[in-house]
């Protein structure tokens, strides 16, 4: 067993496990996206950002891929992680604004405008279909292909493969599209009808969905 | 050849290489670098073997296609040895002179000597010539004497006997401490003490025992070429470098990890591995010390970001090159779950000097905290553009006047930017900053592999930063988000300022995203990629607020900020620029005042350049 401190709280957690699993432990909420419990940590969206505390100085992290460490100190909510936590949302934003779960993400961290170029490309390349074929199915058929802002996710060749079985696991892991925000006009690039105590505009589509607000509109991660 | 088979034999053999060179033969070193290539010296060379048959000079003039000399902005280069006689801008027609002077040992060709542009004294030697006077030429200066596929060369200049020295006298323990006491540190950009490296490596477990020893020669930065030069000029050096550093690690299997874009470098490397091997220096059982070490080389795909130790090792796995977090250090588990050192081809080459002359010599040069010399490629509006390799330590004012010779057509100098493209812009107002790896990263910038690009008054900066960007933009593996899409929407940013559609707040907002995209990015490459937008906006804030508030910019380079037009006095009616323009957008009468026609202009810039009288003006 570890032991090291979150949020200020001692905690004790075991060897090889990571910084995210000990503060969900605990009951933190730290947000998540390309991370899930049967896969294997990837470390691309890095909205799950910790700040590690060394001395005097800090660096943040992302939590699913840090490794538990002895005398660790993180904090999960400074300001230096909401602060940059924002900006990533935000980016993730403006590449694909019609994900719920995003928009939902952004109301619940008070984000009131997208700063950035709205560049819809409908994915954030968070990797979960890819991990998901290979590791729980098997297949492989999906992978990245091309680099940069070229990247998408694709079959080889762009073929449709022998390998896959239709299972659907890729469509149903995906954190961002099973879910699309239907709202039509968004306001500097947010939506915000569902969960905004203030709402921008009411949303005429969402005013029934989402299993992911809780009954007082708060967000359940 | 003959394999070696202990110490003794290699001294030997080295003994008889010396003996049957005579030190007063004429020797005619060609540079067959990188610079020297594109300005046909291989030509040149041809015309020097046939001119030293024709002439029946055959045993009596040596003729030696080397590597680099560093000095490219005068290539083709031409050294006569013993008495380091310096030719520049060497062309076929000059090679009868050379060779019938390379035997009358005082006859030198006087035009083909460097003139100083400054004093106007020609410079018969290369110690005479300012461009080499201030550098302190140890890893590099062997380039210029050595034929790269040629291992005897290497080995008349003390080459392997540091090995050899380690193998028989030196406990690997001892080899990492000499290293440690020399104070070298990694030369690839970070900066990271190689004796610490080669130690949490050779401490790390391994339960089969492997560990690997891996060459990083992926050196991407645009305008940068020393690792290049160093693997085509002088592979020995790096070879033994790494045997070396495999003993002191207690590791058998090495890889070069070599950009696909450096064919000769992978030729000349593949031959001079085979020569070693030949030799016994490499493979099972080295020198008969029991020591066994090989090396493979594997090339690249092309992608910048493999220059990342976690990417270049997923790359040499066979996987995508993508980084992976680094929590747990490639010194414990790197290529194939190993522990596995990476250092670049220069720090490689530095291993040997430092075994054969000893740490507390080596530690003499440079500064406090960064010891020995570095490589630069100094590139850009400088006016001897080439490869130098300084003590650390030295200025910016010395590398750029000194060595580099100013600033070409009297202009200004504005800024450098070191470290390649994810440095920072190191303004005027700090040219007398000693060049270290401290001192770099504390003004925004850093050491990089060793890119030194020179900016004059006519670079807009907000530009650069966009150029950068752009390549960084292209170069990004897209895996993090914060790299992928925070540095594709801060070149929507830049792109909109430099063309005149920037908003008041902008500036504030690249601050803000490029403090998180240095935050909070996966890999280095992310973790850099904003200096030269934070940098500029340090050092150059008016420029981007000139940009933005004024709709101008200052340097004249953004197309749609800026106009041309003539000016009324200077104009002679030449009609030079009415012929050049590709739009047809100016007319005029023969010796009268031409015009631009401003809906036709493409603000190409084909009039400025070609008109003599300097009448196009730029607002």
């Amino acid at each position: 067993m570890v032991e090291l401190t979150i949020d200020g709280i001692k905690t004790r957690a075991l060897e090889g496990t990571t910084v995210l699993e000990a503060a969900r432990e605990m009951g933190i909420v730290i947000p998540t996206l390309c991370y899930h419990p049967g896969l294997s940590p990837y470390g691309a969206c890095r909205v799950c950002i910790v700040e590690v505390v060394k001395g005097n100085r800090s660096s943040l992290e992302a939590s699913c891929t840090l490794p538990v460490e002895s005398g660790q100190v993180i904090l999960t909510n400074s300001e230096k992680v909401t602060r940059a936590r924002k900006v990533i949302v935000e980016l993730l934003l403006s590449s694909c604004p019609n994900s719920k779960t995003l928009q939902d993400m952004a109301a619940n961290m008070g984000i009131n405008k997208v700063r950035f170029k709205i560049k819809d490309r409908g994915c954030i390349l968070c990797g979960r279909c890819v991990r998901y074929c290979k590791e729980q199915m098997g297949a492989g058929v999906i992978g990245f292909v091309g680099r940069g802002t070229s990247r998408r996710v694709a079959t080889a060749f762009d073929l449709a493969p022998e390998e896959c079985r239709n299972c659907g696991g890729c469509e149903w892991i995906c954190p961002v599209n099973e879910r699309a925000c239907m709202a039509g006009n968004l306001i500097d690039g947010l939506c915000g009808a569902c969960q905004n105590l203030e709402p921008v505009e009411a949303c005429p589509v969402c005013t029934e969905c989402s299993q992911s607000v809780g009954p007082s509109g708060h967000k359940v991660y | 050849m003959k394999k070696l088979r202990t110490a003794v034999e290699l001294e030997q053999w080295r003994d008889q290489i010396l003996s049957q060179h005579r030190a007063e033969k004429p020797c005619i070193s060609i540079c067959g670098g990188t610079g020297c290539h594109a300005y046909r010296s291989e030509d040149v060379a041809d015309a020097l073997a046939e001119e030293i048959e024709r002439q029946g000079l055959n045993g009596e003039v040596e003729l030696k296609v080397t590597g680099c000399h560093g000095f490219c902005e005068r290539g083709p280069l031409v050294a006569i040895y013993p008495q380091k006689i310096f030719y520049q801008r060497v062309t076929r027609d000059d090679v009868p002179e050379i060779v019938a002077g390379a035997i009358m040992k005082r006859k030198i060709i006087n035009r083909l000597l460097y003139v100083d542009p400054v004093s106007g004294k020609k410079a018969k030697f290369e110690h005479e010539v300012p461009f080499y006077k201030k550098q302190q030429r140890l890893v590099f200066g062997n380039n210029g004497i050595i034929d790269p596929k040629n291992v005897e060369d290497y080995m008349a200049i003390a080459g392997y006997s540091a090995l050899s020295k380690v193998l028989f006298e030196m406990q690997p323990e001892g080899v990492i401490e000499e290293v440690r006491k020399a104070g070298l540190r990694g030369r690839g950009g970070g900066g990271f003490p190689t004796a610490r490296k080669w130690e949490e490596c050779r401490n790390a477990p391994s339960s089969d025992g492997i560990r690997y020893v891996i060459c990083n020669a992926d050196e991407g930065d645009p305008g940068a070429y020393m690792d290049r030069s160093l693997l085509e000029g002088n592979p020995h050096s790096v070879i033994e470098g790494m045997i070396i550093g495999a003993y002191a690690i207690g590791s058998h299997y090495g890889y070069v990890y070599v950009r696909h874009e450096y064919p000769l470098a992978v030729t000349n490397l593949s031959m001079a591995l085979e020569r070693a091997r030949a030799y016994g220096l490499l493979g099972e059982d080295i020198l008969g010390s029991g020591f066994g070490f090989d090396i493979k080389i594997s090339r690249g795909g092309g992608a910048f970001v493999c220059g990342e130790s976690t990417a270049l090792m997923a790359s040499l796995e066979g996987m995508t090159g993508e980084p992976r977090p680094k929590h747990i250090h490639t010194v414990v588990s790197g290529l194939n779950g190993k522990p596995s050192n990476l250092n670049n081809v220069e720090t490689w080459a530095n291993v040997p000097l430092i075994i054969n002359r000893g740490a507390d010599w080596y530690s003499q040069i440079g500064t406090e905290g960064s010891k020995g010399t570095k490589i630069f490629s100094l590139v850009g509006k400088i006016n001897n553009t080439g490869l130098v390799e300084v003590p650390m330590g030295i200025t910016l004012r010395e590398i750029i006047y000194d060595i580099g010779g100013g600033i070409p057509n009297g202009k200004k100098f504005k800024a450098v930017q070191t470290g390649g493209p994810s440095g920072g812009c190191i303004p005027e107002s700090l040219i007398d900053l000693p060049v270290d790896f401290d001192r770099l990263t504390e003004v925004g910038s850093m050491m990089g592999s060793g890119g030194m690009i020179v900016m004059d008054e006519d670079t807009c900066m907000v530009d650069i930063a966009r150029y950068f960007i752009k390549f960084l933009t292209e170069e990004s593996c897209g895996k993090c988000v914060p790299c992928r899409e925070g540095l594709d929407r801060m070149l929507d940013i830049l792109t909109d300022i430099t063309e005149g559609k920037g908003k008041e707040e902008d500036i504030e907002l690249l601050e803000e995203l490029g403090g998180v995209i240095k935050e909070t990015s996966l890999c280095a490459l992310g973790g850099t990629a904003p200096n030269p937008v934070l940098s500029t906006i340090r050092y150059f804030r008016d420029e981007y607020e000139a940009h933005i508030r004024e709709r101008r910019c200052p340097a004249g380079v953004c197309k749609a900020l800026i106009t041309f037009s003539i000016d009324e006095d200077k104009c002679t009616g030449c009609g030079v620029c009415a012929r050049e323009c590709p739009q047809g957008a100016i007319t005029g009468e023969k010796k009268n005042l031409h015009v631009i026609d401003q809906d036709k202009c493409i603000k190409c810039g084909l009039c400025r350049d070609n008109c003599k009288f300097e009448a196009i003006l730029v607002s």
